[in-house]
């Protein structure tokens, strides 16, 4: 696993710090009671986790590949359930997609390959303006045309 | 016309800037081509055989003849003269350099341009009827859905990566002229009580397993469009398969689960969806729609002068009804004798352009089977209309006749292809070069591709041509029976492939079968719904 990234943003060190628990998988965590963090992927299912954001600090959410495109939906249910912990993308994750990851509201980025800073932060800054809501807050630009 | 405003032109500016900032990664060796890929797919650049090709976006095949002679621009600035109008009412351009693509894209921007999403796993552009606020059958004008769809899809944070590319296309009457139910979402704005809302279709599309998208909600009111739509896509995103390339649209997902119980799930994901205020305000709507007003027609009607023979042929193939008396609606075939389908050369784009500008309230149309449109001309100048048209080559008259082919690029320039396109239709436009033959042939929509991927419609020909590989040579298959329109149907394969030639000369025995056959002012089509495949098969292989 890479750095993770992301100022502001939290920024764990994922070899640990002795502060952060280790995500366990979904099966896992369904099954004990006191895991704090979770590792959610492709295929599994984010609303299995609704019933217990309120005791979770950490969803991992897997990107094998960068095609892969799940993982943005499986992000945006647990913002929208109201889920306000760490949200992180881990695995092939680019710099080119990490604006739209913050939108769909990750928090985190734990990419495999490194990133460049420089880039990372013209990335993220480069669209402020979005067509459309979604889970980072965002006003969309029918919402500035119409107050 | 829809004009940006300065959000509209901020988001497009930053995607140039982004743009060239990728490029400039690139040629400087910090990312390699297999990072680069993805980056420049998102933006309608695709390697090629032997160059980068750029699909540049016309929302909903509309544009004002600024955007026109901008087009010409870049076919003369960037490419090698022309530009290649294609079944997804765009444009692409076969010969650019990845070094020159930003300012390219710079230069579109100036005219409210770009390509964003021509490309990718992503939604496209969207598509609609070449016809909008000019067919007197639309209940409304479907533009200004189209535009909030366009935007709603526009870098959305959620759909980018989804399992496979989406077409969404969006109309507004009974007559289909945008082959909505062969898209991923087809779209159809209907009224229901005195209000205005959508029926959707979702699952339909091309490609190797052709399907017809079947109706999934009946009714979504207009202010539901978009979270309806949102969820919609949620439900591919998340159970779409990604196992497998050829099964990834959403038709596979749609037909692996049943219409029935996908829409069960769209319900589910609405109902969450829609508590998320994510749709705009009716004033959004509103604001757009203004932009698609109904020029000023002041015209008057007249009786048109059909004493030029040439004239009143073209009249009667290429010049449509308009809603508004004393108006028509103008096709321009781009399928002239032994042209290249879809082809036009910087000129004539120019001459377009002039045109649109001066008779049709600078307008064009472009259209899914690759021709374009002047959609509101006065009566009282269609006859200057066709002499300047008629003067740059652009007045064939062959609308829906069989050398009006829909051909995609085939093997000359497309790196997935297995066979060439362009030969064949040339070849098949010179068999029936005879005007007087083709116009007895009636309406006959003939439609090639070079591969599986159907970009060239194939299975939505009346008659359907599909190039494939069988060892090593060039093979071709022939359908029979499709229709893009409100009738959908997908077409039949006859059975064993032919030669280049021998495809040309079976299409010949199909043609010579429906003129021994045909009933009173039935169409090719008619007569083979009525007789059945089995005579035309008989004919064909004897």
């Amino acid at each position: 696993m890479g750095d993770v990234i992301g100022s502001p943003l939290p920024n764990p060190s994922p070899e640990g710090e002795g502060l952060e628990q280790p995500a366990v998988t979904l099966d896992a965590f369904l099954d004990q009671s006191n895991a704090t963090a979770v590792r959610l992927e492709p295929d599994e299912d984010a609303r299995a986790l609704i019933p217990h954001l309120g005791r979770l600090e950490l969803i991992e959410i897997a990107f094998p590949a960068y095609r892969d495109g799940r993982g943005y939906s499986s992000a945006r249910i647990l913002r929208e359930a109201g889920y306000k912990g760490e949200l992180r993308a881990q695995g092939d994750v680019l710099v080119d997609q990490l604006a739209f990851m913050k939108r769909c509201g990750f928090d985190s980025f734990a990419p495999e390959a490194p990133l460049n800073d420089e880039v990372v932060a013209a990335s993220l800054a480069r669209y402020d303006r979005v067509y459309q809501p979604a889970a980072d807050g965002a006003a969309p630009v029918w919402k500035l045309r119409h107050g | 016309m829809y004009k940006y405003d300065q959000y509209d032109q901020a988001i497009v500016d930053a995607r140039v800037e982004e743009f060239r900032d990728q490029v400039r990664r690139r040629l400087a060796g910090e990312i390699t081509e297999d990072q680069f890929k993805p980056l420049r797919l998102m933006n309608g650049l695709y390697l090629q055989l032997h160059a980068y090709m750029l699909r540049v976006a016309i929302p909903y095949g509309t544009l004002d003849s600024r955007q026109m002679r901008m087009l010409a621009h870049i076919a003369r600035k960037y490419d090698r003269d022309y530009g290649h109008f294609t079944t997804r009412q765009n444009i692409q351009y076969n010969w650019i350099k990845l070094e020159e693509c930003p300012d390219l894209l710079a230069k579109l921007a100036t005219v409210e341009m770009h390509a964003i999403q021509t490309s990718g796993n992503c939604i496209r552009n969207i598509s609609s009827d070449q016809y909008a606020g000019a067919a007197a059958d639309e209940i409304a004008d479907p533009r200004p859905w189209a535009e909030l769809l366009r935007q709603w899809s526009t870098f959305h944070p959620e759909f980018s990566y989804l399992p496979r590319k989406f077409k969404i296309a969006v109309i507004a009457a009974d007559e289909a002229r945008a082959a909505m139910r062969l898209h991923d979402i087809g779209i159809q704005l209907i009224e229901r009580d005195g209000t205005l809302g959508a029926a959707f279709y979702v699952g339909g599309g091309m490609g190797r397993t052709p399907m017809i998208a079947p109706l999934i909600k009946d009714f979504v009111p207009a202010e539901d469009l978009l979270s309806y739509s949102e969820a919609c896509l949620r439900v591919y995103n998340r159970h779409g398969r990604r196992d497998n390339i050829y099964k990834a649209r959403i038709k596979i997902l749609v037909h692996e689960l049943g219409a029935e119980e996908y829409a069960r799930q769209v319900e589910e994901e609405f109902a969450h969806v829609k508590a998320l205020n994510i749709d705009p305000p009716a004033a959004e709507l509103e604001r757009i729609q203004a932009f698609f007003a109904p020029p000023p027609f002041d015209a008057a009607d007249v009786e048109l002068d059909r004493s030029d023979p040439d004239f009143a042929v073209w009249l009667d193939q290429n010049v449509k009804p308009h809603k508004q008396a004393g108006y028509a609606i103008v096709n321009i075939s781009l399928k002239p004798l032994g042209g290249i389908p879809g082809d036009a050369s910087s000129a004539q784009i120019d001459v377009m352009a002039n045109l649109a500008e001066r008779y049709s309230f600078d307008e064009l149309r472009v259209t899914h089977a690759q021709n374009i449109v002047l959609p509101h001309v006065a009566k009282r100048d269609l006859y200057a209309v066709w002499q300047a048209l008629a003067e740059a080559g652009l007045a064939e008259a062959n609308l829906d006749l069989i050398s009006d082919i829909i051909a995609c690029p085939g093997l000359d320039y497309c790196s997935l292809a297995n066979a060439r396109s362009i030969p064949v239709a040339q070849k098949i436009a010179r068999r029936f070069a005879d005007p007087a033959r083709q116009r007895d042939l009636g309406e006959l929509k003939l439609k090639i591709s070079g591969c599986i991927n159907a970009c060239g419609h194939h299975h939505a020909g009346h008659i359907g041509i599909l190039g494939v590989d069988r060892k090593g040579t060039e093979n071709y298959q022939l359908l029979l029976g499709g229709s893009g329109a409100e009738d959908a149907s997908l077409g039949k394969i006859t059975g064993p492939g032919f030669s280049e030639d021998g495809v040309v000369d079976a299409i010949e025995r199909v043609t010579d079968k429906y003129v021994a056959l045909r009933a009173d002012g039935e169409r090719f089509l008619d007569t083979y719904r009525r007789v059945g495949f089995e005579p035309f098969k008989e004919a064909i292989y004897g």
